[in-house]
């Protein structure tokens, strides 16, 4: 079955060997020829040779979203002699979607994604090196301004320890944002906010402001400006800045491709 | 929105990287075939101001994001962190030594 060991799939959160019961193995050989999409009754389904897939809770694997399913097959697909998932962000997050692990409903989802705004990282700022100041000044002020206008809220900045000071209206706004999506697009949201540590980032990339590779910059604003300062250490700084973009990026298409209420109309039926 | 320059370069960027995930038959994949789909789909308002069209844009430039940085990521793991612990031979060798050979196994 292509799913991971039963090992892998304790009740509580460490299994019987000391593992984190929700965590498969890291890499597996590949054992499919093709990858294919169904539609079934709860919505699409990825076919592994004449398997079908299941999440690590043994749940069939169904999504919502037709792109969705197509993007995750072809991450099935693109996969060579081993499987590695931690390069497979798209089924991760569907399969989180799907199990919800840590059994979080949706006011449970909404408060922990407005809780990060207390600690956002473009709201930190530092007072020296002034350089760095200045950096953050220039580079996080305007992305603030403009979630600040578009939610209509006050947020501000701050350099004392303890952070800005938000206001209760700020935070019922975004919580009665938050409330208009659905769980699957909550759950990416949250993804999202946890990578950036910021709400304010994450909000401007899925409201199209800006672009994943903008946020990351944005969101690794000190390191970019330690980098620039005294050199770059790829097998680190390369390896974080590509995982934090790739994770991020299928986090935000997640949440885009999950609430997408309109469909493509073909106005003209093409084969 | 977001500065995302011109849809085609993102396109062509896009099925490129498709072209690296999938293989030879990459014009088969669905990958493929879903966004040529919807870039056509959408061409016929290239003129004005279409929100459908940004959209789209956007989310192609994240999915390009997306694979580029998985391939990177995972070259780079490849290089740095997948080469695991060198076997006892290749220890052996870095100092120039040979292990024996033992018909009859160790001990």
């Amino acid at each position: 079955l292509p799913r991971p060991p039963p090992a892998a799939t304790g009740s509580g959160p460490v299994g019987p060997c000391g593992r984190r019961a929700y965590a498969p193995p890291a890499e597996r050989k590949r054992f499919y020829q093709n990858v294919s999409i169904s539609q079934g009754e709860g919505g699409f389904e990825i076919n592994l040779d004449h398997r079908k897939l299941k999440t690590p809770q043994a749940k069939l694997f169904t999504v919502p979203s037709e792109a969705l399913a197509i993007a995750v097959a072809t991450e099935w697909d693109s996969q060579k002699d081993t499987i590695k998932f931690y390069t497979m962000h798209l089924t991760t997050l569907c399969n989180t979607a799907l199990d919800n692990p840590t059994q979080r409903n949706k006011t449970q989802l909404i408060r922990a994604a407005v809780k990060f705004l207390e600690t956002d990282t473009v709201c930190y700022r530092v007072e020296e090196p002034p350089a760095l100041a200045e950096l953050q000044k220039n580079e996080w002020d305007p992305v603030v301004a403009w979630v600040e206008r578009r939610y209509n809220v006050t947020i501000g900045s701050s350099t004392s320890i303890l952070g800005p000071n938000i206001p209760a209206s700020t935070k019922e706004t975004f919580v009665s944002h938050l409330a208009s999506y659905n769980m699957w697009a909550l759950q990416g949201i949250e993804f999202v906010i946890t990578q950036l540590k910021s709400l304010i980032l994450s909000m401007s990339l899925i409201d199209r402001h800006i672009t994943v590779e903008k946020a990351v910059l944005l969101s690794r604003l000190e390191e970019e400006y330690q980098i620039r300062r005294w050199g770059n250490v790829e097998w680190a700084h390369d390896y974080d800045l590509c995982e934090l973009r790739a994770r991020t990026a299928a986090g935000t298409l997640f949440v885009h491709l999950c609430s997408e209420s309109s469909t493509v109309k073909h106005k003209l039926l093409q084969d | 929105m977001a500065a995302l320059g011109a849809p085609l370069r993102t396109l062509r960027a896009l099925l490129r990287e498709l072209r690296h995930a999938a293989g030879r038959s990459y014009r088969d994949s669905p990958a493929y075939r879903h966004v040529v789909a919807a870039f056509r789909a959408h061409r016929v308002t290239s003129e004005k101001l279409c929100r459908a069209q940004q959209e789209l844009h956007f989310q192609a430039a994240t999915y390009l994001c997306l694979l580029r940085s998985v391939r990177e990521h995972e070259a780079l793991h490849r290089e740095y962190h997948g080469k695991g612990e060198r076997s006892p031979q290749e220890v052996a060798g870095l100092v120039g030594f040979s292990l024996p050979q033992q018909p009859g196994g160790k001990g």
